[in-house]
């Protein structure tokens, strides 16, 4: 466990701006904006009168992955969809962009569902953001770099299918890929690969790895091994109201290998803290 | 077998109906044959064409019109909160009237040709159309209204490219019920006054106890009424091809 360090729950909020921009490194500059780090304080949601967290702090260091664990109905989804801006948390609660701008605009989305038009095809869907903001110069573009994308990802061949004849882990992918052609500094993504058989989840966790280097990720996952390959800072969410741990911290860039002995190590310690997390 | 069961029906029921007037000595004015009704398309086929175009054309007209504007009325009313705010309760009350008790007014203000019946047919399908394209337009996947804002799309782009291709499937319940009500309206409208169609042909032969003709003309609006729907449906189904079995 020598390579795993777990530092205290916010402790990037000691770090310097500087620091988090060495941190990053030469990835942030791939990004035409720089990443913003995030920071959400007294975060406070109520699901049917009882809160599912109470003010929760989370810290989103500008141009890392950010994993979240925890077991089902624990409130993941709704930390990930209040950093989206999607879900209004209770008054007092403040959200913020470490460079002081409105962090609306920024945000690429991927729900838990595939959330794919039916009646658009896989390039359409793929390009979906493109198409909505009606702007003809942005759709080529984004046709491009999905049609790049789709064809990465394995379905080069099936730009012009519809989402109903697709399996679950290729509609899954058509919407990887649609989070990603929108290119934003901060990804919020939610169990993107959770449809997924064992192999094309290494693939693809390979390939958004890459992608998303750089930017500000928040990755909500049931798999100790997804967070472990591709986490920065890995937290584990538990308890009612629900808390975040002290995050791990990994200094290594992802993705990681599976058989690397640190991923190994930080899956063990991960199923420990959730199995610990789940008897509490 | 699934197209030979209904057709076997039919021939049944017809044999019957046939064989009751026959057998039971019932007087052709009351109720006529079938064979004497079947004649009457051979002998009059020509004044029963005439008078079907004239329904036909209300019909058609009352479908066009109804459709666009209950399918206006439901985008702009998706759009607007105000106009919903306002205009629902309208629509309501509107619905609430019944068609029957407008239709001497219609034809007093607009007169006793076309335009009274395409504006009854029009105001009978208006509301199927307006209601169901306004409950799809409502009932969207929230996931996808959600999506949408975080590519800030804006709300009319939302409304056209994701509200309204969503709400088609409930749009086209809206058109076969319309589809299917869209004869009643025409043919008041001709019972109330008319010079020509269908309903005008029915009353004005019954009262000469030209009963089999009346049947004949009944014929008629009924392979009008099956043939629309049918019509309606496969235009839907060619158009939404991503919905499964739009039935």
């Amino acid at each position: 466990m020598s390579s795993v360090t777990a530092a205290p729950a916010g402790a990037s909020t000691g770090h310097s701006r500087e620091g988090q921009a060495r941190q990053a490194g030469a990835a942030v500059r791939r990004t035409a904006i720089a990443a913003p780090a995030i920071r959400l304080r007294g975060g406070r949601v109520l699901f049917e009168g009882t809160a599912l967290f109470d003010g929760i702090a989370l810290d989103l260091p500008a141009g890392r992955t950010t994993c979240l664990l925890g077991p089902s109905g624990v409130g993941k989804s709704s930390l990930l969809r209040v950093v989206a801006g999607l879900l209004a948390p209770e008054p007092g609660a403040t959200l913020a962009a470490d460079d002081g701008m409105p962090l609306a605009g920024r945000i690429a989305y991927m729900a838990q569902t595939d959330l794919l038009l039916p009646w658009l095809d896989v390039l359409a869907n793929a390009t979906l953001g493109a198409r909505l903001r009606r702007d003809p110069a942005a759709h080529a573009a984004a046709r491009q770099r999905a049609a790049g994308l789709l064809q990465e990802v394995g379905l080069g061949e099936r730009l012009a299918a519809r989402p109903a004849t697709l399996s679950g882990g290729m509609r899954q992918r058509v919407a990887l890929v649609r989070t990603l052609v929108e290119d934003r500094p901060v990804v919020l993504m939610d169990e993107p690969f959770g449809a997924l058989d064992a192999i094309s989840r290494l693939q693809l966790q390979d390939l958004a790895a890459r992608l998303l280097a750089g930017r500000t990720v928040l990755l909500v996952t049931h798999d100790p091994l997804e967070a472990a390959r591709m986490g920065h800072r890995i937290h584990v969410m538990a308890g009612a109201p629900a808390t975040l741990d002290a995050a791990l911290e990994l200094p290594a860039a992802p993705p990681r290998d599976v058989a690397d002995p640190m991923v190994l190590a930080t899956q063990a310690e991960l199923l420990r803290r959730l199995a610990e997390a789940t008897a509490a | 077998m699934t197209l030979l069961r209904p057709v076997l029906v039919a021939v049944a029921l017809i044999a019957l109906w046939e064989a009751v007037v026959w057998l039971g000595g019932v007087p052709h004015y009351i109720l006529p044959p079938p064979s004497i009704v079947a004649q009457e398309f051979v002998g009059r086929g020509d004044l029963l064409a005439e008078h079907a175009a004239w329904t036909l054309i209300e019909i058609a007209a009352g479908l066009v019109l109804g459709v666009a504007l209950g399918g206006a009325t439901a985008l702009a009313m998706a759009r607007f909160g105000r106009l919903r705010a306002w205009g629902m309760p309208l629509m309501v009350i509107s619905q609430a009237v019944p068609v029957f008790a407008i239709a001497p007014l219609l034809v007093l203000w607009l007169g006793y040709g076309l335009a009274s019946k395409i504006a009854m047919a029009t105001l009978v399908i208006f509301f199927p159309i307006a209601s169901a394209f306004y409950d799809g337009l409502r009932r969207v996947d929230p996931g996808w209204l959600d999506l949408a804002r975080m590519m800030d799309a804006p709300p009319l782009s939302v409304l056209l490219r994701i509200r309204l291709p969503a709400a088609l499937p409930a749009f086209a319940s809206g058109v076969r019920v319309a589809a299917a009500v869209a004869p009643i309206g025409a043919i008041i409208g001709e019972w109330v006054g008319a010079s020509a169609g269908l309903g005008y042909l029915m009353m004005q032969q019954l009262a000469r106890g030209q009963t089999a003709l009346a049947f004949a003309a009944l014929v008629v609006l009924c392979v009008i009424g099956v043939a629309l729907y049918f019509l309606a449906d496969a235009l839907l189904r060619r158009a939404m091809p991503w919905v499964p079995h739009a039935a």
